[in-house]
């Protein structure tokens, strides 16, 4: 019959595609005994620690190297870690001792110059290192990394090796919690076969962390094995953690709903109605220091005239954080008290009132607030966020509605859309905005002024909206130069209740890290930065 | 024919130069790239400018076109902005996507022609109505959902396959993907070879067959078939562009690594180097996948003639 | 440059648009049922315009009339939606983000708490006119195209085919990047203007393929003998042989043009918020298939009568325009 020539024939032509192509082979998954198997994107940029400023990049870096502090999975507290003693007199001039003992997985020997030569590659201009600013605070950093120009220097003036232990640091201005900010990845020492064989390096990164790469596919996977020789307190507990590249966060929790993966750190707000029947407890969804806020274009006189600061408040009482929160992000996110981060605790800077009522849901107040100061500048409020990144849309089509049902009226705030981030952010660049953005902001260091100042000092590196304020920054200035951490803090909430009283932006929600993990492991917890803490991690 | 495929083969290079030129300027167009490369801040004047030199974006757009074609001709595809070479991207997605394209058009070619000369035979039976509610099914439920329940269901409820493929790929691993990409294409193939054979059952040269007392099997397969399939043939030519280019969502859902992927990637981050080299690779495969199509006309269709 | 010569196959005997019997295949059992027990061929009596045939015919189809209904049905909706949904499409409640179906909201609501129902009659405006605003365009730029390139071959065969090479391999979502990110207008003529520029190759290079065999037919290259013009021969001879694989593609292809326009929507340059439409609904109900499957069935239901209304108007155009029928 007809059918048994087409079988005929189907089976030959499936044969022939599978000889012409079935060339694969290898396995992988199954999962090397000992070795933890997580979820991973594809590093956006180069993996040099002063040249990460993703999250990605970011999990790397915090297996492979261990700086002057780390960060306490659990507080988030800056603590001694290569550093024996930082110490200062005038809060300006530092003196670093680095710890007896440590090498680099190569057998190099981690000393002063370690680091020294590690921040001057990463502050100076031709190394094109994203995160270079970072250096901003140690005095020559102009010279090496001149707004416009070539550099004409080529190490840090403020930077001097001591002896094989010791080296001194100046800024260019009092910073007393200057020690604290060396946790971030960007201080990592690096060893010499870093500037001798670059290449090399880049392809399998060495580093004086708990876990040495093993291989490095870029783009699929990245093997890393427990280094038994860590001279370290916080030695790996698993034998190992293979980093899988997964095109999409909702393949990998699928993947690990499957058994095939043993730990993803992103699960998506889809699957957040689902993680309790797919993973039972084997969920974390712990605070992270990341805080969304809506910025708003200053620039734009319209936003900027006197008046405006009650309709920012009263939009901000038109959102109702809590319902959005829950409905759309299954409380993975919390409502927004402060502009700063729970993560930073009362001592450090939060305020669970410092906003009042400004941040709860006050649909009347709100409307007569929007019409006191004179309405949405326009008319209609556009609310531009990226499409591409994040599933920005659903929150704020959810934010439009709340604004639309407290204001009455359903054309007062829509969703715009822009096609990719890079667009999106020379939009921001280019001060084209005429109406409110999306601004989230993920700490560097677990500090208030980290929350403050890149957003809000007059032209600081983060401040989208050139929102600018004479009080704020000098309020700012004083905070910084105060030695006694407690008054600073003091300090720098009274720079914040001054950005509260303008609405300044407005603060939405405090995000979560959500991960979710197989049974095959146990003891995970993300640290305040949402990334898993891998060496505490131990295989079942 | 040989001077013929010749002619056609010499056509490449104005159309190499041509795509290469379009997209260049069109995601030059998209704008400037490096302010995505600094997360949610503005990156310090200082390091942009060094970085658009590094790529290349501080000179005019011609000069860029000018190196990069240079640089091409060499080897060299340039660099995407994590630092990974271009060359080094395809060699990776490439190898993968053309093994699913290939799984999805044997499965277009198996189960679409199939689906057509059946439903074509027996036109308004309950067979083409079963057919034809699949096929309503396949255009209206996104991809996207049909490859998540078929993850779900084969993946995790009955652990039949991994739900994930591995960076390896092989074959095996793609056939629930390759369904998926297919099944929109499937929907055309049947739906054309439906009309095709329905039209061409009632030609004279099928009566003809018929009347000489030929058997069935052998009036569709040769008489019928044969002469119903120049639209199918064509419309899985012009598919090819839209399995290999196009699968974004297919692999994205299935964790695969490919020419999809990676160009959406690309293009989102705006990087010129990564998208035109993928894009001038794709177009010369169309160049070629339609070349064999045309060679097909006259395989199927004697009567048509390439001098 | 490829000149698809004519060869006449003498296998073959003349045939033409004369009437016909059906072929029966085996056991007596007829392939294809008569749409109606209509006129014995137009005979070689009188002619009548093939045109006004396929009229004719397609008068008395009950396919035609009844995906004639729900066109209709559709475009009224579409002209009025207010006729049969008494909410707001834009009033969501996120509360009931969700909910299933109950009195008064019979298909529930969706992530926003927004009426599904009510965003279901209401986004029949956006997807039908995109849907059949792009096929058209598509149909009629592609079929032209592609057909003048495959009757007349040569070099303008070869400059189309090229072209269309070229086009199949922009990816869409670049396309959709460029040309639509300058754009401002809210209206829904730049996603259809640019999913015609996107969609007409491939709808080219179908009817390039058909109108090459249909070109070879007997009887075509009688009338060529005969001393028929070139335009009388495409539209009298070629196009009817031709045009069926081209209706086939179109009336699938307005399924996927509407999904096509949520996904430039989710790309950020499609329609601007808050334009209301079937695909729209359903991108964003597609992640949560697995909670609330409710939220993707009503706008993929409306979806999938939308395209069987024109697949069935499709197979009976098709039907009244094919010679042999008669």
């Amino acid at each position: 019959m007809r059918g048994a020539a087409l079988a005929q024939w189907t089976a030959c032509a499936v044969a022939v595609a599978l000889a012409a192509t079935a060339c694969g082979g290898g396995d992988n998954g199954g999962g090397a005994s000992g070795v933890v198997r997580s979820s991973w994107g594809d590093p956006a940029n180069p993996l040099e620690p002063a040249n990460t400023n993703e999250v990605q990049g970011g999990k790397v870096l915090d297996m492979l190297f261990r700086g002057l502090k780390r960060y306490d999975p659990k507080t988030g507290e800056a603590k001694d870690m290569l550093a024996e003693k930082i110490v200062t007199t005038d809060s300006r001039d530092f003196t670093v001792t680095v710890k007896d003992g440590w090498t680099f997985s190569n057998g190099e020997k981690v000393t002063a110059k370690s680091f020294v030569d590690a921040w001057n590659y990463g502050a100076h201009l031709e190394n094109n290192q994203r995160n270079a600013y970072f250096f901003g605070y140690i005095e020559g950093y102009d010279k090496v990394h001149p707004e416009k120009g070539r550099a004409t220097a080529d190490t840090l003036s403020g930077l001097r090796v001591k002896d094989a232990r010791t080296f001194t640091v100046r800024l260019t201005q009092k910073f007393s919690t200057w020690p604290e900010t060396l946790g971030y990845a960007a201080f990592a020492p690096l060893p010499r076969a870093f500037f001798d064989d670059h290449d090399a390096w880049l392809a399998k990164p060495v580093g004086n962390g708990p876990y040495t790469v093993e291989s490095y596919a870029r783009g699929s996977q990245m093997t890393m094995r427990k280094w038994g020789e860590y001279p370290g307190p916080d030695k790996a507990r698993n034998g190992g953690v293979d980093l899988q590249v997964f095109t999409d966060n909702n393949t990998a929790y699928t993947a690990l709903t499957a058994g095939n993966l043993d730990l993803v750190d992103d699960v998506p707000a889809s699957q957040l109605k689902n993680v309790r029947a797919d993973l039972g407890d084997r969920y974390i969804n712990s605070p992270a220091g990341i805080i969304q806020t809506l910025a708003f274009p200053y620039y734009d006189d319209r936003w900027n005239a006197d008046g405006m600061e009650k309709v920012r408040k009263g939009l901000s009482m038109a959102i109702n954080r809590q319902q959005i929160t829950e409905t759309i992000f299954q409380r993975t996110r919390t409502p927004a008290k402060d502009w700063t981060s729970p993560v930073l605790a009362a001592e450090g800077g939060f305020d669970d009132a410092l906003c009042g009522e400004a941040c709860e849901f006050k649909p009347a107040e709100a409307k007569k607030l929007v019409a006191e100061g004179g309405g949405i500048p326009g008319g209609t409020l556009k609310i531009t966020f990226n499409a591409d990144t994040g599933s920005h849309r659903e929150w704020v089509d959810a934010v439009c509605n709340s604004i639309n049902n407290a204001l009455g009226n359903d054309r007062a705030c829509t969703g715009n859309p822009v096609g990719t981030f890079a667009d999106f952010r020379s939009q921001i660049t280019d001060r084209k905005m005429t109406g409110p953005f999306r601004a989230g902001w993920q700490m560097d260091y677990p500090l208030v002024q980290n929350f403050l100042q890149p957003l809000y000092y007059t032209n600081a590196s983060s401040n989208d909206g050139k929102w600018t304020n004479e009080e704020f920054d000098g309020l700012i200035d004083e905070a910084n130069a105060e030695s006694d951490p407690v008054k600073a803090v003091e300090k720098f909430k009274a720079a914040e209740k001054v950005a509260r009283d303008q609405m300044a932006a407005i603060p939405l929600w405090y995000q979560n890290g959500s991960a979710g993990y197989s049974d095959r492991i146990s003891n995970v917890a993300l640290n305040p930065f949402s990334v898993p803490v891998y060496n505490e991690i131990t295989v079942n | 024919m040989g001077r013929y495929v010749i002619r056609r083969l010499l056509q490449m290079i104005p159309v190499f130069f041509g795509a290469t030129l379009l997209i260049f300027l069109m995601v030059n167009v998209m704008g400037d790239p490096v302010a995505g490369l600094c997360g949610d801040r503005e990156c310090d004047p200082a390091t942009a400018a060094r970085l658009r030199a590094e790529f290349g974006l501080d000179q005019p757009v011609w000069q860029q076109y000018a190196t990069y074609m240079g640089n091409v001709f060499s080897g060299d595809f340039g660099t995407a902005f994590n630092g990974q070479r271009v060359t080094e991207l395809m060699a990776g997605a490439f190898p993968v996507t053309i093994r699913l394209t290939l799984v999805a058009i044997v499965f277009e070619i198996v189960i679409g022609i199939s689906l057509g000369v059946l439903t074509g035979l027996r036109r308004g039976r309950p067979v083409d109505t079963g057919v034809l509610l699949m096929t309503l099914v396949v255009i209206s439920i996104p991809t996207f959902v049909t490859g998540l329940l078929l993850q779900l269901l084969l993946g995790v409820k009955w652990g039949l396959v991994k739900p994930a493929v591995s960076s390896a790929a092989t074959v095996d691993e793609l056939l629930v993907p390759g369904l998926v990409l297919a099944s929109v294409s499937l929907a055309y193939v049947t739906r054309l070879t439906r009309t095709s054979v329905a039209e061409n059952s009632r030609a004279d040269y099928v009566r003809t067959a018929v009347a000489k007392g030929l058997p069935r099997r052998r009036v569709v397969s040769r008489h019928l078939l044969r002469n119903s399939l120049i639209p199918v043939v064509t419309f899985i030519g012009t598919d090819v562009g839209a399995l290999m280019g196009g699968a974004i969502v297919t692999e994205r859902i299935f964790n695969i690594h490919g020419v999809g992927y990676q160009l959406y990637q690309g293009i989102l981050r705006q990087s010129s180097q990564t998208v035109v080299g993928f894009v001038t690779v794709l177009v010369l495969v169309f160049l070629l996948a339609n070349l064999l199509v045309d060679i097909l006309y006259a395989v199927l269709d004697p009567r048509i003639r390439y001098a | 440059m490829p000149e698809p010569l004519y060869e006449p196959d003498t296998a073959i005997s003349a045939g033409g648009a004369g009437g016909a019997t059906d072929f029966a295949v085996d056991e007596g059992e007829t392939l294809e049922k008569r749409p109606d027990g209509g006129p014995q061929g137009a005979g070689p009596g009188k002619p009548r315009s093939l045109w006004s045939d396929a009229w004719r015919d397609l008068r008395r189809n009950p396919v035609f009339i009844v995906s004639g209904l729900v066109i209709a049905f559709l475009v009224v909706i579409s002209l009025w939606p207010s006729l049969i949904a008494s909410g707001n499409p834009l009033q969501c409640d996120l509360a009931r983000a969700q909910e299933g179906s109950q009195p008064g909201h019979p298909f529930g609501f969706d992530g926003q708490g927004c009426d599904v129902y009510t965003r279901t009659v209401y986004g029949a405006r956006t997807s039908v006119t995109v849907g059949v605003c792009a096929t058209l365009g598509v149909a009629l730029l592609g079929s032209v195209l592609g057909g003048l390139a495959g009757f007349f071959g040569g070099g303008w065969d070869a400059l189309l085919s090229r072209i269309t090479d070229v086009f199949f391999g922009i990816p869409v979502v670049l396309g959709g990047l460029v040309f639509l990110s300058v754009v401002t207008s809210t209206t829904v003529w730049p996603v259809i203007g640019f999913i015609v520029l996107l969609g007409w190759p491939q709808i080219a290079r179908i009817a390039r393929g058909s109108v090459i065999t249909a070109k070879q037919n007997d009887y075509v290259q009688a009338a060529r003998a005969l001393g028929a013009s070139n335009a009388r021969m495409l539209l009298r001879h070629v196009t009817p042989n031709a045009v069926a694989p081209v209706i086939v593609v179109a009336t699938i292809a307005l399924g996927t043009y509407i999904s096509l326009e949520a996904t430039l929507s989710y790309l950020g340059v499609g329609l601007k918020p808050p334009t209301v439409s079937w695909g729209i609904d359903l991108s964003a109900a597609s992640p949560y298939v697995r909670n609330a499957p409710h939220m993707l069935l009503w706008p993929a239901g409306a979806l999938a009568v939308t395209v069987l209304a024109f697949i069935m108007l499709g197979d009976a155009v098709r039907d009244a325009l094919d010679p042999k029928l008669r």
